[in-house]
């Protein structure tokens, strides 16, 4: 019998949803949630004895003490196999998900695999160190990943020979490995070369990697003068959401005139994230976007002058692509408006 | 969000709870926050302690603003 522990968040383990992400990690005996579709993906002969379930929230804050009590419990169960997730595009499940397999494999020797989404920030940061399986971005996905999860597990364990990220279906992992091939290299490269000529389909044996890095602008030399604006990937919004920004998967950003505003009230701001309990922040505001301290900066004269404006999207499950879009188009803005600094704050 | 305002030539400064996935992102001024549903708060705290600790992690943030940075930098200080 293959014995396997299963790593879950609060929400997959029926704990509750975001007002309960800040949950500690606790055991169950046996599969909960998506564990069933895996045991029975996984075969007759292995059992799942084991369940972890951890607030996403409660992960992320404390990452090394959380890491350790969640491994200290997967110990307990002497698994040959350790399987987290999918956490689809959920970012800190991702991260929780990435950070517990790698301290498994790293402390523990057995075998690892997790899924997610490839924009999901857990897939770059642990993709070189585990196998992590490419999911859709939202569990609708479910039915696709959990079988692909459970073979390349045991194929693992097994031993067996793992074939390419696309023949396995995990995210690529800048692995290189020597392989025999029966057409030399140069045929190989006029070859493709004639196909991309005629516009015809063809894959490159050596993708280059993508590293998008912007270099670091120099610092702001007089602060006092500084013009500095506001932006927020948290969904603070005016109260009754407006623009109606979209609590997951933003297509749109806001821009709100702040003039005049000094603190943000309970009455006439509020969150329009869903992917954090926004219980606080509809609360206070300010606790995600500090116009009162930033308005007492300004009369100190600390700062210039805050910007009129600020920005803000709903940062959960947000594609990449429109938050690059949408951050082109109001940065541009910010430079016409002469902004010489910005705080962007982040749940 | 951060790399394309950085992009147009603002430096800019990534307050945010979880400082892996900025440094994933490439934020290179990078100021860790208190918490996800709060971070610049403690609504345990009364009013104005609150207010003190929003205050000295943007008093932080805009120092990181006025310091040079050459790569990523967390401001954990």
């Amino acid at each position: 019998m293959i014995r396997v522990v299963h790593y879950i968040n609060q929400f997959y383990g029926g704990i509750g949803g975001e007002e309960k992400a800040d949950v500690k990690p606790e055991v169950r005996e046996g599969v909960v949630g998506p564990g069933m579709a895996l045991k029975a993906a996984l075969g007759n002969d292995v059992e799942i004895v084991a369940t972890v379930i951890c607030g996403d929230s409660y992960f992320n804050e404390n990452m090394e003490e959380a890491s350790a009590e969640v491994l200290e419990m997967i110990k307990k169960y002497n698994p040959d196999l350790f399987i987290a997730g999918p956490a689809f595009n959920a970012g800190r499940y991702g991260v929780a998900c990435g950070s517990i397999c790698k301290s498994v494999k790293d402390s523990l020797g057995i075998p690892v695999v997790t899924g997610m989404y490839p924009e999901n920030p857990g897939a770059d940061m642990f993709k070189k160190d585990i196998y992590i399986i490419e999911t859709a971005n939202a569990a609708t996905g479910m039915r696709q990943a959990i079988p692909a999860i459970a073979r390349l597990a045991l194929k693992l364990f097994r031993n067996e020979d793992i074939g390419t990220a696309a023949e396995e279906g995990y995210i690529l992992r800048g692995i290189r490995k020597n392989i025999y091939n029966s057409e030399r290299g140069s045929k190989r490269a006029v070859d493709m070369l004639l196909a991309k000529l005629k516009g015809e389909k063809f894959e490159t044996e050596y993708p280059m990697p993508d590293f998008d890095r912007v270099a670091p602008n120099p610092a702001v030399t007089d602060m006092k003068k500084a013009k500095i604006a506001l932006v927020t990937s948290g969904g603070i919004v005016p109260k009754g959401n407006p623009d109606r920004i979209e609590s997951s998967s933003a297509s749109k950003y806001g821009k709100y005139d702040i003039s005049g505003v000094s603190d943000l009230t309970a009455e006439t701001y509020e969150t329009a994230h869903g992917g954090y309990d926004p219980v606080y922040a509809n609360l206070d505001a300010d606790r995600v976007l500090p116009v009162d301290v930033m308005r007492e900066l300004e009369k100190e004269g600390v700062i210039g002058e805050l910007h009129r404006y600020y920005y803000a999207t709903v940062g959960n499950g947000t594609s990449v692509a429109n938050a690059k879009k949408f951050a082109d188009t109001f940065a541009k803005e910010l430079v016409k408006d002469g902004v010489q600094a910005v705080v962007l704050t982040s749940t | 969000m951060v790399k394309e305002i950085e992009r147009v030539g603002i430096p800019v400064v990534h307050v945010c709870t979880v400082v892996p996935i900025s440094l994933t992102v490439g934020a290179n001024r990078i100021v860790p926050a208190v918490a996800i549903p709060h971070p610049l708060g403690n609504p345990t705290q009364s009013k104005e302690d609150e207010k003190a600790l929003r205050k000295s992690i943007i008093l932080k943030a805009l120092k990181a603003l006025e310091t040079e940075v050459h790569g990523q930098t967390v401001f954990d200080k």
